[in-house]
């Protein structure tokens, strides 16, 4: 079983947060990787926080879409390029949805809950598909986003992105590093290990699996947010049960022994990913595969087990 | 230690990122972005791959005829990456650019990416060819004062505007009219443009079914159904790839194209694979003037044979477009006679140039967008059972594209004001 003990994470967050600065000096196509994969490694977090209860969510792209077109509706259709109003608006819009479909799927364990999120998700799918005023498949264009009213220029743009980027992926890491050690956090583990021994000792599994499911969508919704204002373009893949698969993917190959572990995870699958299309653009995704199935071979606990054992021993 | 390897690793990327810039005399790299994994891969990456591998190999030994004699790009040799079009079109874009630094980038197939890497194109400064893509938003809305950004094949809305008048001019019933499309951006653009330009040519229809089954779906067994009790006498389909071949092969045997009129927008794709199961009479287009429909010259007959050589089947439309894509950066690479994006970029602007489908005339959104004619024609087999068209309709440019101070959407409203077909 995974260890629970979280009191070492504020040394691996700011391990994280010594990476990042690092990041900063990377090539810009490099960086730009690193910059998406937070934005995704955010979501695949929230995917880990429910699979410690028990939960697998194959729709987490749901509160990834509504994070991502709710920069882009406002920013595109609203004219509201303020990024603290945007992303401000993701992580509500996404939590919203998170508090009332949490009501429901908080009830649901297993199978019954990873086909319900996809369901649901897929259910947004649909609408965007059929939206044509948001341009269906297409999806649309985001304009530059403004930092309090301070447009920046075209040169150093990227790089106020990505120094946004990090400093809230790091924030969100420490938030969910609190949440973990409160006791809603603590009881995850107890909801996926036996919820009728839980409740003989007077805790709710159902409000744990629904704050569970509430701090995933916001997480999501943050990095949905992100992500739209990083490639300025938002289509309806983000919600399609391809995308949210990706996430569970990257929730299980990085390891739940960490909050840096899945956002660590996730660039470094993106990594592979590009380096593959580089190397053999014709059977790319046969390499990937074949990382992916080498992973869960040798390190059935996922990558951050390395450091894990690394720690026992 | 596991992070100490990690930050190594990143290290060493970094490194190895900052190669050699390029030099004068050293090959042009070309990036090229088709589509190489998915549905779209078969009908579209595929012959874009071949078509420009052809053209590339043909122009490096100076055997292209006039007026692309000269070697190469400008005197210099041309090599080409290939990138699958279906990862994530921005990343890669930016790889492309910042990590393998090409010389320009031509290609994108699907209209959402290249809605996506339009504004990156501006934002990176990077001479940026779109091939097929069909959406007119590209220069009307996400880029508005492009610079580095051009689009040699033509938008969308010649499909269907060809389409309305084509079937008008060969006195087609046009009392009845019905649409299968796919349900995502494409079909539904296709069905807006289509059923606009019949208002617009005051034909009076009325639309007896509207369907949208989903894009990839393989199965239309309802859809034809209702397709066939809806007793229209013209049917618009921009269905493509695997989906057009199944509803070639499900809607033929029940007698849909006896009893109406199917004008397939993309149909000339399906032409090489379903030879025997088309039926005759069906009215093919090729998204432009393509293929069977290219003009008798020098040029088209070359590219025509030199591909068919090679891969052994002539080249589909898609294959055109990607030459056409190559030989328009030449074109200006050429005019410009140098090395610098941004003298390359100002002689593309506006520019007219030959290509195996004839002149095009970089003429709307500001000089970016190419126009060209449109034609539609029915499928027949002639006498040793080749596929072929005849019955043959052209329509020029200026008939079927909006001129340059109105948007497609605009264009269409207004029934069509400035169009020349004559």
């Amino acid at each position: 079983m995974m260890k629970t003990d979280f009191r070492r994470e504020p040394l691996y967050i700011a391990i994280l947060a010594v990476l990042l600065i690092v990041g900063f000096f990377l090539p810009s196509w490099l960086r730009f990787l690193l910059q998406t994969a937070l934005a995704g490694g955010l979501v695949a977090l929230g995917v880990a926080l429910q699979m410690r209860a028990g939960l697998v969510n194959f729709g987490q792209g749901l509160y990834y879409a509504l994070g991502g077109y709710a920069v882009g509706m406002l920013a595109a259709q609203a004219g509201i390029t303020d990024i603290f109003i945007l992303l401000i608006a993701a992580v509500l819009v996404s939590t919203v949805a998170g508090i009332v479909l949490g009501l429901l799927l908080s009830r649901y364990r297993e199978i019954f809950y990873a086909m319900l999120s996809l369901a649901v998700s897929m259910i947004l799918y649909g609408l965007l598909v059929k939206a044509a005023w948001l341009g269906s498949t297409d999806g649309f264009n985001i304009p530059p986003v403004s930092y309090l009213g301070w447009t920046p220029d075209r040169a150093v743009r990227p790089d106020i992105y990505y120094v946004t980027t990090a400093v809230l992926t790091v924030i969100a890491c420490l938030a969910t590093a609190r949440y973990l050690t409160s006791g809603a956090g603590m009881l995850c583990e107890a909801v996926a290990e036996n919820e009728i021994r839980l409740e003989y000792l007077g805790a709710s599994p159902r409000k744990v699996a629904f704050i569970v499911i509430v701090v995933a969508s916001a997480l999501s919704g943050l990095g949905g947010g992100l992500l739209a204002m990083s490639t300025g373009h938002v289509d309806p893949l983000m919600t399609n049960w391809t995308t949210s698969g990706g996430f569970v993917f990257v929730a299980l190959l990085a390891g739940r022994g960490s909050t840096i572990a899945p956002v660590i995870g996730f660039f470094l699958l993106e990594l592979v990913r590009t380096y593959a299309l580089d190397l053999a653009p014709n059977a790319w995704q046969m390499i990937l595969g074949l990382v992916m199935l080498a992973v869960i071979l040798l390190l059935p606990e996922g990558l951050w087990s390395l450091i894990e054992r690394r720690r026992k021993a | 230690m596991k992070l100490r390897t990690l930050t190594l690793g990143l290290a060493g990327a970094a490194v190895a990122a900052g190669g050699a810039m390029a030099q004068d005399g050293d090959p042009i790299e070309l990036g090229i972005p088709v589509f190489l994994s998915g549905a779209a891969s078969g009908p579209f990456g595929l012959p874009q791959q071949n078509g420009a591998t052809v053209l590339i190999e043909a122009l490096n030994a100076g055997e292209v005829p006039a007026p692309y004699d000269q070697v190469g790009i400008n005197g210099r040799q041309v090599e080409a990456t290939y990138v699958d079009e279906a990862a994530d079109p921005v990343q890669e874009y930016r790889n492309l650019v910042e990590r393998d630094e090409v010389d320009a980038v031509v290609g994108y197939t699907s209209s959402g990416n290249c809605k996506a890497v339009a504004p990156l194109a501006e934002e990176l400064q990077q001479l940026t060819v779109l091939v097929d893509c069909g959406t007119p938003q590209i220069f009307e809305s996400v880029v508005t004062d492009p610079t580095y950004l051009f689009r040699t094949g033509p938008t969308g809305t010649i499909d269907s505007v060809g389409a309305v008048r084509y079937l008008m001019d060969t006195g087609v019933d046009m009392s009845r009219v019905a649409g299968i499309n796919q349900n995502y951006a494409w079909g539904q653009d296709a069905w807006a443009d289509f059923t606009g330009s019949l208002e617009a040519l005051e034909t009076g229809s009325d639309i007896t079914t509207e369907q949208f089954p989903q894009v990839f779906a393989g199965q239309y067994g309802a859809e034809v159904s209702a397709l066939l009790t809806s007793g229209a006498n013209a049917i618009h389909t921009s269905f493509w790839g695997g989906d057009l071949e199944a509803f070639i092969l499900q809607a033929a045997p029940r007698g849909l194209f006896q009893r109406s009129a199917v004008v397939m927008t993309t149909g000339e794709a399906a032409m090489q694979r379903l030879p025997d199961e088309i039926p005759e009479g069906a009215i093919i287009g090729a998204r432009g003037p393509y293929s069977y429909f290219a003009p008798d010259t020098e040029l088209a007959n070359w590219f025509r044979e030199t591909y068919e050589a090679e891969y052994g089947n002539p080249p589909s439309y898609p294959a055109w477009k990607m030459a056409q894509a190559i030989l328009g950066l030449k074109a200006a690479w050429e005019k410009a006679d140098s090395d610098d994006p941004a003298e390359i970029a100002a002689a593309f602007e506006n520019l007219e140039f030959e290509t195996p489908a004839g002149t095009v005339r970089m003429a709307i959104g500001n000089g970016h967008q190419a126009i060209q004619g449109i034609a539609y024609g029915t499928y027949a087999l002639d006498d040793e059972g080749n596929p072929t068209v005849e019955n043959v309709i052209s329509y020029n440019a200026e008939c079927v594209n909006p001129p340059a101070d109105q948007t497609a959407a605009e264009w269409i409203e207004a029934g069509f004001p400035g169009a020349d077909c004559e």
